[in-house]
Formats: structure tokens, C-alpha cells, sequence
């Protein structure tokens, strides 16, 4: 079996995912085509040698549907052999395209594959894809359908993190961040999107906001209390299957959530020969990457699952693992993981995370495998582990060692 | 045809009028059934008829639905499952379907004139019919009340009214069971028009004439339906739904589900499949032991019961007119308000008048209430309180051809109360003792005449509460408890019939919930899992909860009563140590002061005591699927399993009496059918064999008894042994 090498990755900045946000007026389409562009442009990559391109998006609807990667492969020049295919793992999908990539590569299927995503949640808005589990009553009650916020409130309530634990957590994201920014620590990745004419149109994460403090998080109101006790009232459901739990305590808002933003990533992954006949260097090497299944209700605790699941098929422990990435859908989740895997926080989302610059849902998996192959580099370490909970109750994971 | 009548007019609108011969009420019975198909076909096939109208012979209205005692006795032999079996079911419940379907694309026009009610099958026949005109009577009732007894509409209900009245409003009138009149179906948009009384068959025929070739909505070209669920509106009405209904019914009623799946799956595609998917889960559903549980308890039985089913035969009936309420604390203040409600004159007698004023005026509290709602005019109110009259003499008790004593349960005060009650009263005179726990027999001693003497059990608000437990002492005569049952039922409540025990039936059973969730918390079982257990189970309040509002007080007096009665024999529990802490030591006495197993904060909502976890460590934190289901397998088996001991120890003598006692009188999980039917649903062999384990487990209180393992090894069933037939013929 060949090994699975990491020769580069990009990403776009990241816009604010509403209609004011300046990547509103940027097609996925573009978005897409955009880095796989500079990913080809900054290794002077002949594309025919590339097998295939795996994205993530999760709502493949409109302009975002019909299979968007291989579209975006033809709107990119990309010699008419290179295949694509766009895949939905929900918020890990990003991740899951690099360790499908990675798998295609490693099994001998393919020597030359790109992985990443694409999301633009500004203009095909999340949710706008349907499906069936919070509708169709066959499956909605059996598994106490629950919506991802209550979900992380729920396990700040259940593993007793408070509403001060969560915003302290989320003001350290924007502190992270902003210094990483400041440092330059994301330069190697980011691709400034361009607009019709070619001129730059975001080059900056624009959903930071660095000066944030405990006391601007305190006036904000928890977001699911109104679906969590009143209407439809989504509490009394999930306490169905945590009956331990008396009263559901709303602490999550938007500033200790992942921000709603556009953008999109890509990752070069091929085997050592073809990256050696094509030119490049490998940055970092696949060890292996896995999924979960976990408790669908409550939904976000995959990570702990899947973190356990992957380094016990490593044959690894904590310790072998310098940096740890775990997508800040919720401040919860980071917590609980840290808290149920005695991570040393000092290790953990080191430049920040969604909380701070959001998550472009199908792209954010491929972003944060670059981050972490740039951190290792500048920070001179051997190891990552990334990681992102799921929607429907699930854990995707990677962990990478620096070449 | 024996159940419509036929009528062909000059201008070929042909007539049916629906007329059950011998009911009061029009019902679709199994000769009907066989009718309509007929009725179709001479509607498309006869060249004369240019249009239909469907009306109703009966002054009490079109039709009230399918009829459940045939589907009731039905449902209790079918357990088979196998797949021949299946399809005749489905195929036998999709006929109906059929047939309305070729009604509606009969190629004809067909009206229905709604001169009254409307309601089941008797509505679905309706939507499928082209036209609906209503009578403008806001007492005529139009609705889908399946679910209410664990069905759900299986005659196109589920589709043929979301696609007129949008999917939510459709969810919540049949997921509810709620009914509408003339003028709101109107507004919704299932009755086309309201007319005069009277000129609905006119109205219908104007129709027709105007309409020859109606074609349904659905069937036209190009339409479509707006809210599915993945339409931009539709989705949320199928999320919230699906939350609310968990929420409200904790996913207990198959039924419910059933019919958001009906909804969802239905909406989606054309009305001849929709209306495949609606019969294949009316089957489903019928197969469930819930609804068969559901059918005989809340339908078949409670209709029984209220029409005085245990009634002795060969006693006249009882003509109550003055009835005297001793004792007018909370009780006996309720049932003066349900006597004067009832037209009967009452004398409400306490120790001072004071004491019975007070009674008095939580009547007028109920019926100013009910006058600033306009469900009562102020003459009436007025007239309903006036027959309340107030006094602490005895002697206003003469005349009274019934006594309820409701004073404090205390031997030597009763006693007391009535000795001086009887000697007031006429021979043939009822004095009926509302004592929730202490045995009759024992209080009939005081009596002179102990063949009229009789347990009254109210429950608490006696206003709302619909159940009276009705008790035997050793000595109450047969006529007594004909008396007593006329009495309960003209007072529009259902009476069940119980032996004399301490406790009775239905506070007995209440002591094993409260204590099996007391015994979990000796366990070390988390408060918040073991309250939420006991609503997920199906009871309306958590066993703690319970415990406080009928006081903790209360609860360790009566232990300690049973403690001095019983002597040796008293076995002490794991939990009797907490209770005496909590009451002697910290005085928490429950809701009444504020403190119990919960704190009742002045704003808020009460929220359990945090300290509870320092008298009892919190041993189990999470709760699991599995341990889920055997907690509440817990607390429903160990009120059924003390049912058992309760027929065998001959306190009790019927099932069905077991049953509604347990639903109305203290809210059993209703979706079992009661306590009695919850061990037929399971199998009496295989609850044996699981209250062994559960005995293994937990301790002896879940031994099965002598009575439980006779009926295992004979392979027979509660309502086998104990059903209404049988205990006709014993009595």
C-alpha cells in the first residue's frame, strides 16, 4: 500500500455569510474554481496528472448542486481527464473529502488527488438542502431529533461548563486568532479571492472581531432558548434521552458559536513517486484518518469518539500528539473534548478557530488540515490530530506527521 | 338497502338518506359498509342520477363514525402477525378507502348535507364528497376524534383534510381529536357552507344543479400541495410537530405517530397512493396493543361504566334530591359544587358556619368563572349556588336521601359524625364515608344501619377529576350500592366498585408509585432521572413530585400509622429513614410549605431540592437507554403487579373497573389501557416471568403472586378471568 503525502493546501479568506458579506456577490461556483486554481498556479501542477477532486459541501442544492467539484474542475482549465465528485459527511465534510482523497491514494486507486470544500452559506443558506431526519416522523422521534445548538447546550449542561466556561473559551478563540493573523501564521494558505476583473476582494478573515470581552459576551441572549423551552419546545425531546438532566441550560450564542461564512479549500494529496515526478514537496504525511457514529441526539460529542478510535488504530496515545484541531462548532464541544480526553489546552486550536473566523461548513475541514500543516511547520512540532463533530451524531478524524 | 334510503327528485338528484335502522345515532356498522359500494355504483352507473346529496334520517346528526364496539371486539382476537394475515387486514381496512376514492371520481357530482354532527368516518365520508353544507348550529360538531382512543382516521381523514385545510392546522385538529363547528370548518376550509337549519339538503341540491361534473381538488390538473414538507413553508409545521408531539406524549401513542407519518408520507403523493399509505398505518396502529388497550378502556369501558354497568339489577333507580355534605374543607367544598351543579339541593355542615361559608364560596369561586367565560349565564350561576345551603345543625341533614361525610380522616371524628348524621336520616338513606385510606367496614362499626353504609372515594379537585371509587364494607347491601352508583352517575362521574382493604384500590396502588420512585432514590438514582422516568412512563407527574403535593408529612404519618397498625408485620424500606429526616428533622413537608423534594421558589418554577443529594448519594447520574426502560418498567409493573394482589385478595373483582380506576383516578399511563390491561398487553406469562427478575433485582415487592402464576400456567387473561360478562354473572 502507498503512503499518502500532503504537498500543499489553500484556502480563501473567509466572508460573512450574509448579504452584506463580501463574498455574497461570489458564486460557490468561483469559489471553488478559485483555489483549485492556486493550487495548481503555486506548484506549476501539470492537472492531468491529477486522478480526482473530492469536495465537501453540504447543501448541494442550486448552484452549489449537480456536483459542484467536478464543474468547478472544468471551469479551472483543468485537463478534461481530471474527475470530481462532491461529498456530504455535514460539518466534516471538508475532512472527509482529504481522507477519502487520502484512501484513493493510499489504496492505489489514484497516485494525485485534491480534497477540500466549498461553502457558501450567504447565498445557499444551511439547511437549504432538505432531508429527513428532523422531518420525517419515522426517524425524527426514535432518535429524539434535536437541533445542534441545544445539542451544545446540552453538553455544557450535562459535563458542567457555565455560561462564564463557554465565553471565556470563545474570547480565547478571538485572541488566537487575531495574534495568528497579526503573526502572519495563516499567510502560507490563504489565497485572496478575486472578483470579475481580477482584483482582490477579500484578503482577511472578516468575521473576527478581536476586541471581543467577557462583558460584550455577557449581553448577548442565548440563541436556543426559544426552541429549546418554548416552541416546539426541543428540551423536553432530548431530555427524553438524557433523563439525568432536570433543566437544559441555554449557554451558547452567536459569539460563542462557529460563525456563518463563505469560503473555500483545497489540499494537494498524492502518493511520494508522483509528487517526486511532478516537482513538489511533501509538507506533511497521512497517518490515517477515521469516522464515528456517536449518540445522534445530543450530536456534537463524536470528536472523543473518534479521537480515541483513530490513535488506538495508530497505536498511539495523547501524548504522541503535539497540536490538536477541533472545529469550534460550539465552545462546548471544544471543552467536552479536552475535558473527556485531559488535553492540555495550551495544544488545542492553537491560531483559533470557527468561533473567531466561522465555518464555511463543507470547506471548513480542508482549512483546518492546512492550519495545521502550516503550524507544524512554523512551530517546528511532528504531529497533529484533526478533527470536527458531525451532524447526526458523528466524529471524523485525521492525524498528520510533518515530512 | 336497510341503512339509506333512496329518493330520486325531478331534476335526477338522487337522495340518500343515511338512517341506521334502531339507533339513536348514525354509525358506519359492517351493513353499511356493504351499502356504500352500491351506492357508488348506482350513482355512476344509473343514467338518471345527474348528481348526488348524502344527508342524514336522524335528528342527532349525520354520522358519529366508524363503530368501535365491532372494531373493539374485533382487535381483542387478532395477535397473529403473519403476512396472509396482514394483507387481509390491510385489504378489509383499505375497502373503505376504495370506496370513498370511487365516490369521489365517480365522474358525478356528490353533496353532502350536514344538518348535524359530523364526526370519524362519518367526516370522512363527508370529505369525500365534492360539497359540504353545514347547518348554521354552533352545537353541531364536525372532527376527527380517532386518536383520542388510540386510532387514527382511516377512511382518508389523514389526506383529504390537510390538502383542504393545510397541514398543520390538520395535524392539530386530528392529532388532538378536536372538533370544529359549522362556522369555523367553514373558515378552515372543510365545510364549503353554512346555510340556515333546515335548508342544508336545499342548499346541497342548488349545488348540484349549478355543478354537475364536480372534480376533488387534488384530482384536478396541475395541482398542488403547498406545504409538504420540503416546501419553503412546510417544513417547520413537520419539525415542530414531530417535537411537540414528543414532548406532550413522550412517544407512548403509536396512534399519534401514525398520523404525522400518515401527514408526511401522504402529502407527497397522489391521493390513491396517499390513501394506500393511510391504511397500511391504520393497521399498524390497530395491531398495537395500545390501541386495542386504548379502544376497550377509553371507549367501550368508559361508555359502560357511565351507563351504570355495575349497577345491581332488581333495584328502582335512586331519585336523589337532597344530598348533605358533612365536613366542608377542600373535598367536601368540591362536591357540594358538583351536586349543585347537578340540580341537587345541598346541605354543606361544618363546625362552625364560618368553616362552611368557606366551603361555600370555592362553589362561587368555580362559577364566577365559568360566567366571565359565558359558559354560564348569572341567573344560572346564581340558581346552581343557591342550592347550597350553609349550616352546622344537624337537624338540616333530615330529608337527605344521601350523606357524604368528608371530614378529616380520623376514626373517633367520623365515628362521631356519624352517629349524629343517622340519626336524622330516613330508613332507605345512604351515608357514604369519602375516606381516601381507612377501611369501611372498620368505620361502618359507628353505624347503626351498616348495610347502608358505603366508601365514597372523590379524588382531588373533585371538579376536575372524573372517577369515584365506590367501597364495599362487609356489610353494605346490593341495593346500597345501586343507590351509590345512581347517586355517582348524577353527578357525572364514572364509579368503579372495590372491596374494603386499608388503602382500597386506588390509594394503594397510588403508595407502590410513590414508593418504587422512593425506593429508587434509596437506590442512589439521580431525582432528576426518576422524575423524568415516571413522566416518560406515562404518569402525569413524577413519583417525587406526587410525593410532595400529597405532602411528605402526610406520607410519614400513614407509615407511621401502618407502622403501629401492622406491629411485627411491617416490613421497613430503604427510603423510611429519608422521609423521617426530610419531615422530623428538616421539615420539608412538601408543596404545602414550600419544601420537599423540590423548592418552590415565589417566581419560577419549582426546581428539586439540591440538599436531597446529601441525605441520599447520587450513585446512578446517567441514565442509558437500557437502564431507561427498566426504570420504567419499574414504576409501571410494581402499580400493576399490586393490581394483582388486589384481585386476589377479591378488593378487586373486575378488570375493567381496574383499568378505568387506575387511568381516571389517578392518571396511569393511559396509553396501556390501565393497570389491569397493561399486564394482558404484555402477556400474564411473560410479566411473571419479568417481575421474577425484577424481584432478583430489586427485592420481594416484585414477587409475582399466587393468583399471577395460576393465570400464567393456565394461559389466561385479566379481562379472561375477570371480564364485565363474568362478574355480572358472579354478582
Amino acid at each position: 500500500m502507498s503512503e499518502a503525502y500532503i504537498f500543499d493546501a489553500v484556502r480563501t479568506p473567509r466572508g460573512k455569510g450574509k448579504s452584506t458579506g463580501t463574498l455574497h456577490e461570489v458564486t460557490a461556483l468561483s469559489l471553488a474554481t478559485q483555489v483549485l486554481q492556486a493550487i495548481r498556479d503555486r506548484n506549476n501542477l501539470d492537472t492531468s496528472k491529477v486522478d480526482d477532486v473530492v469536495f465537501g459541501c453540504v447543501s448541494p442544492v442550486g448552484e452549489q448542486g449537480g456536483d459542484i467539484t467536478r464543474i468547478a474542475v472544468i471551469n479551472a482549465d483543468y485537463a478534461e481527464s481530471v474527475a470530481g465528485v462532491q461529498i456530504d459527511r455535514f460539518c466534516a465534510s471538508g475532512l472527509e473529502a482529504c481522507n477519502m482523497a487520502a484512501a484513493k491514494v493510499k489504496s492505489g486507486e489514484a497516485d494525485m488527488v485534491i480534497g477540500g470544500g466549498v461553502e457558501s452559506m450567504s447565498r445557499i443558506p444551511m439547511g437549504a438542502a432538505g432531508g429527513s431526519w428532523a422531518t420525517d416522523p419515522t426517524i425524527a422521534m426514535k432518535s429524539y431529533f434535536t437541533p445542534q445548538g441545544v445539542g451544545a447546550d446540552l453538553i455544557a449542561t450535562k459535563y458542567g461548563f457555565t455560561r462564564t466556561d463557554v465565553d471565556a473559551y470563545a474570547v480565547q478563540s478571538q485572541q488566537r486568532a487575531a495574534a495568528a493573523w497579526k503573526e502572519g501564521r495563516f499567510k502560507k494558505s490563504i489565497v485572496p479571492v478575486k472578483d470579475q476583473l481580477g482584483l482582490t476582494l477579500l484578503d482577511r478573515d472578516e468575521h473576527m472581531r478581536p476586541d471581543t470581552t467577557m462583558q460584550s459576551l455577557g449581553s448577548l441572549e442565548p440563541a436556543f432558548t426559544v426552541q429549546g423551552e418554548q416552541m416546539p419546545g426541543f428540551d423536553e425531546v432530548i431530555k427524553q434521552r438524557y433523563p439525568e438532566v432536570e433543566d437544559v441550560m441555554h449557554v451558547h450564542h452567536a459569539g460563542n458559536s462557529s460563525g456563518i461564512v463563505d469560503g473555500a479549500s483545497a489540499v494537494l494529496i498524492g502518493t511520494k513517486e508522483m509528487g517526486k515526478a511532478l516537482g513538489l514537496k511533501a509538507r506533511a504525511k497521512i497517518l490515517g484518518g477515521a469516522s464515528i457514529g456517536s449518540e445522534p441526539a445530543i450530536m456534537l460529542t463524536g470528536p472523543e469518539f473518534v479521537t480515541a478510535k483513530l490513535l488506538k488504530k495508530l497505536g498511539m496515545t495523547t501524548k504522541d500528539i503535539d497540536l490538536w484541531e477541533l472545529n469550534e462548532a460550539f465552545a462546548s464541544v471544544v471543552l467536552r473534548w479536552v475535558q473527556a480526553l485531559e488535553l492540555d489546552m495550551a495544544k488545542v486550536n492553537v491560531n483559533g478557530g470557527a468561533i473567531a473566523m466561522g465555518h464555511p461548513l463543507g470547506a471548513t475541514g480542508g482549512m483546518i488540515v492546512g492550519t495545521m500543516v502550516d503550524e507544524l511547520e512554523r512551530a517546528d512540532k511532528e504531529r497533529a490530530l484533526i478533527t470536527l463533530c458531525v451532524g447526526a451524531g458523528m466524529g471524523t478524524a485525521m492525524v498528520i506527521e510533518r515530512v | 338497502m336497510e341503512n339509506f334510503k333512496f329518493e330520486l327528485d325531478e331534476d335526477g338528484i338522487a337522495v340518500f338518506t343515511f338512517d341506521v335502522p334502531g339507533r339513536s345515532m348514525n354509525t358506519i356498522t359492517a351493513g353499511v359498509m356493504k351499502e356504500l359500494p352500491q351506492i357508488v355504483e348506482q350513482i355512476k352507473t344509473d343514467p338518471k342520477i345527474k348528481g348526488a346529496v348524502l344527508t342524514s334520517g336522524k335528528a342527532s346528526g349525520f354520522c358519529a363514525g366508524a363503530d368501535l364496539g365491532e372494531m373493539g371486539s374485533n382487535a381483542a382476537q387478532s395477535t397473529a402477525s403473519a403476512e396472509d394475515r396482514l394483507r387481509a387486514a390491510f385489504e378489509g381496512s383499505h375497502s373503505m378507502n376504495r370506496v370513498l376514492r370511487s365516490l369521489e371520481t365517480c365522474g358525478k357530482s356528490v353533496a353532502c348535507a350536514l344538518e348535524g354532527l359530523a364526526l370519524g368516518g362519518g367526516l370522512e365520508i363527508a370529505l369525500a364528497t365534492h360539497y359540504r353544507v353545514a347547518a348554521d348550529n354552533p352545537k353541531i360538531q364536525f372532527g376527527l376524534p380517532e386518536s383520542k382512543v388510540g386510532l387514527l382516521p382511516g377512511a382518508g381523514g389523514t389526506q383529504r383534510l390537510p390538502r383542504l385545510i393545510g397541514v398543520q392546522n390538520a395535524a392539530m385538529m386530528i392529532l388532538q381529536g378536536t372538533s370544529k363547528n359549522a362556522t369555523e370548518a367553514k373558515a378552515l376550509g372543510f365545510i364549503n357552507d353554512v346555510v340556515e337549519p333546515g335548508q342544508t339538503l336545499r342548499a346541497a341540491k342548488k349545488w348540484l344543479k349549478g355543478t354537475p361534473d364536480a372534480v376533488q381538488p387534488w384530482d384536478k390538473k396541475g395541482y398542488r400541495v403547498k406545504d409538504g414538507p420540503y416546501s419553503p413553508g412546510g417544513g417547520m409545521a413537520f419539525v415542530g410537530g414531530n417535537a411537540v408531539l414528543m414532548k406532550q406524549s413522550y412517544g407512548n401513542y403509536p396512534a399519534q405517530k401514525h398520523i404525522m407519518s400518515c401527514l408526511y408520507e401522504g402529502i407527497q403523493v397522489p391521493m390513491d397512493a396517499a390513501l394506500r399509505i393511510e391504511s397500511r398505518y391504520f393497521v399498524k396502529t390497530l395491531q398495537t396493543p395500545q390501541a386495542r388497550a386504548m379502544i376497550r378502556s377509553l371507549f367501550l369501558s368508559m361508555q359502560e361504566l357511565s351507563k351504570g354497568a355495575n349497577r345491581p339489577e332488581g333495584f328502582a333507580k335512586y331519585e336523589i334530591k337532597k344530598v348533605a355534605v358533612i365536613g366542608a374543607g377542600f373535598m367536601g367544598a368540591g362536591v357540594s359544587y358538583v351536586q349543585a351543579m347537578a340540580g341537587i339541593e345541598t346541605v354543606l355542615l361544618d363546625t362552625t358556619i364560618e368553616g362552611a361559608e368557606k366551603g361555600k364560596a370555592y362553589s362561587k369561586k368555580l362559577l364566577d368563572k365559568r360566567v366571565s367565560r359565558g359558559q354560564m349565564t348569572q341567573e344560572k350561576a346564581d340558581a346552581t349556588l343557591a342550592l347550597i345551603k350553609t349550616t352546622t345543625s344537624y337537624d338540616d341533614v333530615k330529608g337527605a336521601d344521601f350523606v357524604v361525610e368528608a371530614v378529616f380522616e380520623n376514626r373517633e371524628i367520623k365515628a362521631e359524625v356519624t352517629k349524629q348524621a343517622e340519626a336524622q336520616l330516613a330508613a332507605g338513606a345512604v351515608f357514604g364515608s369519602n375516606t381516601s385510606t381507612l377501611p369501611i367496614t372498620g368505620l361502618a362499626e359507628a353505624s347503626v344501619r351498616p348495610e347502608n353504609f358505603i366508601g365514597v372515594h372523590f379524588f382531588s379537585p373533585v371538579d376536575k377529576m372524573g372517577l369515584v371509587e365506590l367501597i364495599l364494607g362487609k356489610k353494605t347491601s346490593q341495593e346500597t350500592v345501586a343507590k351509590a352508583i345512581d347517586y355517582v352517575l348524577k353527578i357525572k362521574k364514572t364509579p368503579i366498585v372495590v372491596n374494603d382493604s386499608r388503602g382500597f384500590y386506588t390509594s394503594r396502588i397510588v403508595g407502590t408509585f410513590i414508593g418504587e420512585g422512593l425506593a429508587m432514590l434509596g437506590e442512589g438514582i439521580k431525582p432528576a432521572i426518576i422524575e423524568n422516568i415516571g413522566k416518560m412512563a406515562g404518569m402525569p407527574v413524577g413519583p417525587l413530585s406526587l410525593n410532595d403535593e400529597v405532602a411528605l408529612d402526610l406520607s410519614w404519618k400513614i407509615r407511621e400509622q401502618t407502622k403501629k397498625d401492622l406491629g411485627g408485620a411491617y416490613k421497613a424500606t430503604p427510603v423510611d429513614g429519608v422521609i423521617e429526616k426530610m419531615v422530623v428533622d428538616l421539615q420539608r413537608f412538601g408543596r404545602k410549605n414550600g419544601k420537599g423534594f423540590y423548592d418552590y421558589p415565589a417566581e419560577g418554577k419549582k426546581k428539586l431540592w439540591p440538599g436531597i443529594t446529601d441525605i441520599v448519594a447520587t450513585k446512578v447520574a446517567e441514565c442509558p437507554p437500557d437502564l431507561k426502560a427498566e426504570l420504567i418498567k419499574r414504576i409501571l409493573y410494581i402499580q400493576s403487579l399490586e393490581t394483582a394482589r388486589c384481585f386476589e385478595e377479591g378488593i378487586l373483582t373486575s378488570a375493567r373497573d381496574a383499568d378505568i380506576g387506575s387511568i381516571l383516578g389517578w392518571g396511569f399511563a393511559p396509553y396501556t389501557g390501565g393497570t389491569a390491561s397493561l399486564i394482558d398487553g404484555v402477556g400474564v406469562k411473560k410479566f411473571v416471568e419479568e417481575c421474577d427478575a425484577l424481584a432478583a433485582k430489586y427485592g420481594d415487592r416484585f414477587k409475582p403472586n399466587a393468583l399471577l402464576r395460576e393465570m400464567a400456567e393456565k394461559g389466561e387473561t385479566f379481562y379472561g378471568r375477570y371480564g364485565s360478562e363474568k362478574v355480572k354473572q358472579a354478582a
